[in-house]
Order: C-alpha cells, then sequence, then structure tokens
C-alpha cells in the first residue's frame, strides 16, 4: 500500500441498502460522478475527512446481491476490491440493511474473504427496531472479525462512530477476518481454478494478501463464467471451469449450488445468534400500502393515475419554463444581432452558436422534470412496483417490466430514456430496451406535429362532430409511436436480438420517505451528464448545419441581391424601404438556401421523397432534422423564405398553404401532413441518441442498426400510408 | 407429488428444495436466498396476474410465474 497517496475506501453493498445515503451523509455536497472506464456504470466518489484530519477518497460501488459478475457493467465491484498493488483500497464499508441482514451477509461474507480492512455500517436500525429486532452487534463483529457499527443513514445517527470506525480500519492494520473452508470436493474444486488463474496470470499466490484474492477470484470465476457476456477471460480458465462443472455433473453434484448453500449454511447460524429473540411476525407498514398499491383494482387505478401526473409534469409543468428559455435565447440572438456588425461571423453566432446552445438548453426543464419523478419512484420504493404491476404486459413483446419507465421516458427525450435503460440488468433485454426507446414520440416531435396539423386541418374540421381532426391526428401520432415500439421490440426480440426468455426478477423494497438531498444530487448529475453528452453534439450539429444551409455561397445571385437594395434604399417612403428591403432579406435567404449544400441535397434526394409526397424544400427540411428534429421548423422558414419561422407563425402557415408541386397541385394536403408526421416518428433523426447509444452499449454497430432500421420503416410506412391515401383518394 | 413456487396458492407457505432453473437465473435466485431449507410465503399476484410477489429472509421478491415453476418447494401446513 503506498502512503503517500489518498487511501481509497469502497462502498459496497445490496441495493437499497442506504449506500447513496450514507456517502451523501459522510462526504457532503462534493461528489464527483463519471463512469467507470470502458462500461456505463455510474462512478461516484468524494473525499472524506476522517477524524484525525487525513483524507481519504470515499468510491460508491453500484449496488448487487454478489460478487458473481457475467457482465462487464456487473464486473466493476469484484474488480475494485480485488484490485492489486497501488490501487488496492485501503478499506471497505460494507452496507447492510439491518431489516434483511441475512441476505446482506450472504455479501459481506463474500467481500470479507478479500481480506481487506472492513467496516460493516448496518443501517436502518430505526426500521429494524419498529420490527421488534434487536440486534447484537458486538456479537457479530466478533464472528465477523470486523466492526460493526449501527446506523440511521437519513438521520445521522452513528456517523461519528462509522468515521471513527473508518480512520481504524485506514490507518491500522487490523487481523485479517478468518478464513473459513468449504468441504473437501468444493475446496479441491476451487483448487483446480486456482491453478488455471494462476496459470493465465489473473492471479498470483505470491503473498497471503494475493493468495486471498485469487481464492475469491475463483469462486467468482465458478459461480459467473459460462452463459456469461464477460471478455477477456482466459481461455485455460474457461476451460477449467467448465471442466470442474462437467466433472462434479457426473459426479451428481452441482458446484453452483454447492458454493450459494454453503455460505447460506454459515450465514444462517449466524444470524440466529445476533438476532435476539424476534417478536412476532409484524405487518409492515409497507405491506400494508402494497395492499392498496398493488391491488387488483385500486393498483391499477393508482398506476394510471401516477403515470399520468408524470406526465402531465413532463409536459404541462415544462411548458413555462421551455418558453421562457426560448424567449431567453430569442432576445440573445436578437441583442447580438443588433449589436454586432452584419456578416458571416455574426451569422454564425446567431444562427449557429447562440440557436445551437438554445436548442440544448430548451431540454433541460423537461429532463430535470424526468429525473426528479424517476428518482422520486426510486427511492420511494413504487418504481420496483411500476415493473412489478405493468410486467405482464412488457412480458408480451418480450421485454420486462423494468423497461417501463425508460420507454415512459421517451415521450420526453430519448436520451435520458436511454440513460435510465441502465437499470436493466441483461445486457439482451438493455439493448432491446436501447434500440426501440427512440421510436417513443420525443417532445422535440411536438413542434412538427403542432405545426403540420394547423397548416393541413382546419381548426374547425371535426370528427364525429366534436372531435377536432387536427387533436384526434396528434393523438393518433403519440399511438402510432407507442404501437411502432412494442411491435419493433416484438420483431426484434425473435429476430436481431433472439436470446434466451427474459426473465423478471426484482426486490420490492419496503415504502420509504424519499428525501429530498438524494433527489437534488441525482437530478443535477444527471442533467449535467446530458449537457455534456447531448450539448457537444447538438452544437456541433448545428453548427455544421448552418454552414450546409448557407454555403457555397453563388456570387453572382449575392451581386444581385446587392444591386435590389440599392435600388430598394433609393426608396424616399421610409415604410416602403423597410418592406421592401425586408422581403430582399427574406428572398436572398432563400436563394442562398437553394445554392447551398443543403439545398442541392435536397434537390438531389427529390427522386426519392416524391414517393411520399415531399418536395424539395421538405427534403431540406428533413436534412436540418438531422440536427435536432425541432430545426426542422426553421429551416423550412428559411426554405419558404420567411424570417425567424415560428410553429405559430402565420407567415410560415399561410407560405405552406400556398406552396404548389410543379404540376400545380398543393403540396400541403393533409394526406402529405399526416405522411410527413408519420416519417417524424418513424424516423432516427436525432444524432445525440446515436452517440448516446453508442456510448451505452459499447459500440458503433447498434446506433448503426438503429439508424438504420428506423430510417427504413419511416420510409416504408410513409410510402404506404401516402400511397394508399391517394389510391383512395384520402385527404388529397 | 412435487410442488413448485407457482403452484403454492396465496397466503400459502413452501420450504425451498431446489432451484431447477437454468444456470444464470438458478444463480441469481439461490444467492437472493432460495436455497435448500428457506421458508417462502406466497404474498400476491400483480393485478395483471403475473408476476408474483414472494416473501422471504425478511424481505419481497418478485419473479414470474415462469420462475416461479423452477423452484421446488414442500408445502408447509
Ligand atoms: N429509515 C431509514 N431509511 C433509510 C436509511 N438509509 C437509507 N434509507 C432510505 O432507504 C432508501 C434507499 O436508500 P439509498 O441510499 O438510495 O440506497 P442504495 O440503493 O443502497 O444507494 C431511501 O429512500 C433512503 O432514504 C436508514 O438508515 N433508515
Ligand atoms: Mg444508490
Amino acid at each position: 500500500m503506498t502512503t503517500n497517496a489518498t487511501p481509497t475506501v469502497l462502498f459496497a453493498g445490496n441495493p437499497n441498502a442506504g449506500k447513496t445515503t450514507l456517502f451523501n451523509l459522510l462526504t457532503g455536497a462534493r461528489a464527483k460522478v463519471g463512469n467507470y472506464p470502458g462500461v456505463t456504470v455510474d462512478r461516484r466518489e468524494a473525499k472524506l475527512k476522517l477524524d484525525d484530519g487525513s483524507h481519504s477518497t470515499v468510491v460508491d460501488l453500484p449496488g448487487a446481491y454478489s460478487l458473481t459478475a457475467r457482465s462487464a457493467e456487473e464486473r466493476v465491484a469484484i474488480e475494485a476490491l480485488l484490485a492489486a498493488g497501488s490501487a488496492t483500497p485501503a478499506a471497505v464499508v460494507v452496507v447492510l440493511d439491518a431489516t434483511t441482514l441475512g441476505r446482506g451477509l450472504y455479501f459481506a461474507t463474500q467481500v470479507l474473504e478479500v481480506g481487506l480492512p472492513t467496516v460493516i455500517a448496518l443501517t436502518m436500525i430505526d426500521e429494524a427496531k419498529k420490527l421488534g429486532m434487536v440486534i447484537d452487534h458486538a456479537k457479530l463483529a466478533a464472528s465477523l472479525g470486523c466492526a460493526v457499527v449501527p446506523v440511521v443513514a437519513t438521520r445521522g445517527d452513528g456517523k461519528d462512530e462509522l468515521v471513527r470506525a473508518i480512520r481504524d480500519a485506514v490507518t491500522s492494520v487490523p487481523a485479517r477476518s478468518p478464513l473459513r473452508r468449504f468441504d473437501a470436493e468444493l475446496e479441491a474444486d476451487i483448487t483446480v481454478v486456482e491453478d488455471a488463474l494462476v496459470a493465465a496470470t489473473m492471479g498470483s499466490r505470491s503473498d497471503e494478501a494475493a493468495k486471498r484474492r485469487l481464492r475469491v477470484l475463483a469462486q467468482w470465476a465458478l459461480l459467473s463464467i459460462g452463459d456469461d457476456e464477460l471478455t477477456g477471460v482466459a481461455a485455460g480458465v474457461r476451460e477449467a471451469v467448465e471442466r470442474v462443472r462437467s466433472d462434479a455433473k457426473r459426479a451428481n453434484r452441482d458446484v453452483d449450488r454447492e458454493l450459494v448453500t454453503a455460505r447460506y449454511k454459515r450465514v444462517d447460524p449466524l444470524l440466529r445468534d445476533v438476532l435476539g429473540e424476534k417478536a412476532g411476525p409484524v405487518k409492515r407498514l409497507s405491506s400494508r400500502i402494497d395492499d392498496v398499491l398493488v391491488h387488483p383494482v385500486w393498483g391499477l387505478l393508482v398506476f394510471v393515475g401516477v403515470m399520468f401526473v408524470v406526465f402531465q409534469a413532463l409536459f404541462a409543468w415544462a411548458e413555462p419554463l421551455m418558453g421562457l428559455i426560448e424567449s431567453g435565447v430569442d432576445a440573445l440572438s436578437a441583442f447580438a444581432k443588433a449589436e454586432l456588425p452584419e456578416g458571416a461571423f455574426t451569422d454564425l453566432l446567431v444562427n449557429g452558436i447562440i440557436a445551437g446552445v438554445g436548442n440544448v438548453v430548451v431540454f433541460v426543464p423537461q429532463i430535470a422534470i424526468l429525473f426528479v419523478f424517476i428518482t422520486l419512484l426510486e427511492d420511494s420504493g413504487y418504481l420496483a412496483r411500476v415493473a412489478f404491476v405493468i410486467d405482464r404486459i412488457m412480458a408480451k413483446v418480450g421485454l420486462n417490466g423494468k423497461a417501463f419507465v425508460p420507454m415512459l421516458s421517451g415521450f420526453a427525450c430519448a436520451i435520458p430514456a436511454v440513460m435510465a435503460t441502465r437499470t436493466i440488468e441483461s445486457r439482451r433485454d438493455r439493448l432491446l430496451t436501447m434500440l426501440v426507446v427512440p421510436l417513443m414520440s420525443c417532445s422535440a416531435r411536438l413542434p412538427i406535429y403542432v405545426l403540420m396539423t394547423s397548416v393541413v386541418f382546419d381548426p374547425s374540421d371535426k370528427v364525429f362532430g366534436f372531435l377536432s381532426t387536427g387533436a384526434l391526428v396528434l393523438f393518433a401520432m403519440y399511438v402510432t409511436s407507442v404501437v411502432a415500439a412494442l411491435g419493433v421490440a416484438f420483431v426484434l426480440g425473435r429476430t436481431a436480438l433472439k436470446g434466451p426468455r427474459p426473465t423478471l426478477v426484482i426486490e420490492l423494497p419496503p415504502y420509504r420517505m424519499p428525501r429530498a438531498i438524494n433527489i437534488g444530487r441525482a437530478t443535477t448529475s444527471r442533467v449535467r451528464r446530458f449537457l455534456a453528452d447531448a450539448g457537444t453534439v447538438i452544437l456541433a450539429l448545428t453548427i455544421l448545419l448552418w454552414a450546409l444551409l448557407n454555403y457555397p455561397k453563388d456570387s453572382v445571385s449575392e451581386a444581385r441581391f446587392e444591386q435590389m437594395r440599392a435600388v430598394a434604399t433609393a426608396d424616399a417612403d421610409e415604410e416602403a424601404r423597410q418592406a421592401a428591403l425586408a422581403e430582399i432579406d427574406a428572398e436572398q435567404a432563400g436563394e442562398r438556401l437553394r445554392n447551398s449544400a443543403a439545398g442541392r441535397a435536397g434537390r438531389l434526394f427529390e427522386p426519392a421523397l416524391e414517393p411520399l409526397g415531399f418536395d424539395w424544400k421538405i427534403g431540406v427540411g428533413l436534412i436540418g432534422a438531422f440536427a435536432a428534429r425541432e430545426v426542422f421548423v426553421s429551416t423550412l422558414g428559411l426554405v419558404y423564405d420567411v424570417s425567424d419561422a415560428t410553429e405559430e407563425d402565420q407567415g410560415l402557415h399561410a407560405k405552406l398553404r400556398a406552396a404548389k408541386h410543379r404540376d400545380g397541385s398543393r403540396v400541403f394536403t393533409p394526406l402529405t401532413g399526416v405522411a410527413l408526421m408519420v416519417f417524424f416518428v418513424l424516423a432516427c433523426q436525432c444524432m445525440s441518441t446515436l452517440a448516446v447509444v453508442r456510448r451505452e452499449s459499447g459500440s458503433w454497430k447498434w446506433p448503426a442498426f438503429m439508424f438504420g432500421y428506423m430510417t427504413s420503416l419511416a420510409y416504408l410506412v410513409t410510402l404506404v400510408v401516402y400511397q394508399v391515401g391517394r389510391a383512395f383518394g384520402w385527404g388529397v | 407429488m412435487q410442488s413448485t413456487l407457482s403452484d403454492l396458492s396465496i397466503g400459502e407457505r413452501g420450504v425451498i428444495e431446489v432451484v431447477t432453473a437454468a444456470r444464470p437465473l438458478a444463480v441469481r435466485l439461490m444467492e437472493l436466498g432460495l436455497v435448500e431449507g428457506t421458508e417462502v410465503r406466497i404474498k400476491r399476484r400483480a393485478p395483471l396476474g403475473d408476476p408474483l410477489e414472494l416473501e422471504l429472509r425478511g424481505y419481497s421478491l418478485s419473479i414470474r410465474a415462469d420462475e416461479a415453476r423452477c423452484v421446488r418447494v414442500r408445502r408447509e401446513p
């Protein structure tokens, strides 16, 4: 162990044991959140000041029920625990929920075998008392050979004692907790795997500490290797594990079962020993709450109600804030336009950079609200019930209940939704969810629906005499997106992502009062992550798009506009002069666009877009939409020579309504409008989503696949909608 | 007759005999405490009929009926 570097203290424990709460209690607000290298598992670390004035770095490991790890994500915990050399942790704090001590001790005894100085923090002591449990923590400490500190993480009880115990663990070198052996057959199996690990240089027997690590690693290998998603496991180790397992099977033994059972056989007597006489079974408050919250009738009503509130919040509550940000951005660009000299730089600043930042920041309110709700649901314990209630339906399309919240989040924005898939353990299920989440109709699509419905439908259009056609079509788009997401999941789960039938194994933790501080921290760290992820991509693309829309410039036409301007400026009448100049500006913008790279591309794609009912101008808009969907509206404004277009803009509406195909027919018929909306529902037009999927899936393969299937699906479905509609003469 | 967790009715108790599930699932269930000799009670079914909520070792666990069929139990009176 190096003495000059700050010692590292790991926090490990079962999910919901109170790890995060304890981490926040000890370290205050200075946590750094990042990812473990190579995998997308949150890595939270912070400085902890010990009572002797020294500092250590506390790292919050992902919650786990055991050290078994079948994927790179799960392997993070065991790798941190077994790190050798200068990365060796100085101590481990195992956070145990006093009310589920048996299951917690299974994990704790695994960690103790590593041989690091260990402190057990026994949380939820308040709840244990209410349940009539008396825990003899001194006896527990004596049996395990490590310090045991009872705490109430939410109230801060036991904080000082815990800090003192951590200091003792870090500074002194306590005796290693005794190592207990299994029966001879199992020990022989472990030795075979240990030998293979040594041969593959994944471990060594150089000293006592290394031997301890090797033994833990061998048990990990026996329980994890085979049917795994691990990389970098030496072939020799795999073979050894397979051999041990098949030899055991021939002798009618099951190594997995023996290993797990042997450990529980140690834990159970210990548990009886430290638990005082239990006052008869108490029905937890939580269980009584569940009698209502997951009741066959009330439970469903509550579920629908909760989801409605989340949905409502995402739209109604975020709306005013988003409006505020939009007007702020508009004011800023107006200010910049007024104050700075005209020219390419100002244009880049206003239409590239300010607009780009605006496109990102405008989502912050929704994302913050979304994460406040997700953390609220998670910390209260209801999130697990969401999965419990909805699993039956998700199972029908080959997903599991945990995919529901990411999909719901997709209504706000696919980026946090893709991030929310991290709660799904199986890689295949997570990928499947990730691939369909971008089909959910995110809020960036809404401005396009609003524009199209108001252009192609008359507000007085009614279906059945009372339903507004526009509203109905809008609703239909949301339904289409959900049906598409579920349908694609169903198909992909049976084709590209064929795998073992997904399972659902989920703990239903007791209901607990969520705490503002946990929610605040989780939300800010997620918003920061969004800004970093989406911010850079959207900003860069908006600038790129600006360049594509403005360059190359045609010098002949530029000169012509200068001339027209000179003529107009000569007009004596102030009002007429302003009007003429504005007209010239708009016309010039349109002309520039037609000559620009994007304009040319739009015309190039026109033959492919024609069967969908789109013309080249819509094509240019679609190119713009790849930076961020809302950009479609302002790009259409550019193509149709309307300055500063918004979705309520009357000028843009009039221009769109008047737009004609070459044969003189209207471009924006109700059918084209609907076709365009359907295209937006299904097409993958968000580079930030692709970038996030690439990070979360670890390769470009999946975002490429996603882009391919979504774009093809969008094209085909739009084609069918338009052609069938035209054949039947609907909305033409 | 051999019963599995999915044969128990709501409120009924059983003692685990063996987890017969395929590998990754079996290890997970066992590590969550479903080992031989552990007492389990079926607490309820989800509103739509599946999954189940089990109570064991002082906590609640939810698994699907399909998975419950892979856990052999001895009925407790
Ligand atoms: N009553 C009580 N609740 C706690 C205690 N520690 C944490 N909690 C609550 O338990 C829930 C889960 O805690 P959290 O820190 O998120 O657990 P983690 O999953 O291990 O990070 C939260 O609602 C906490 O407020 C405690 O000591 N007593
Ligand atoms: Mg946590």
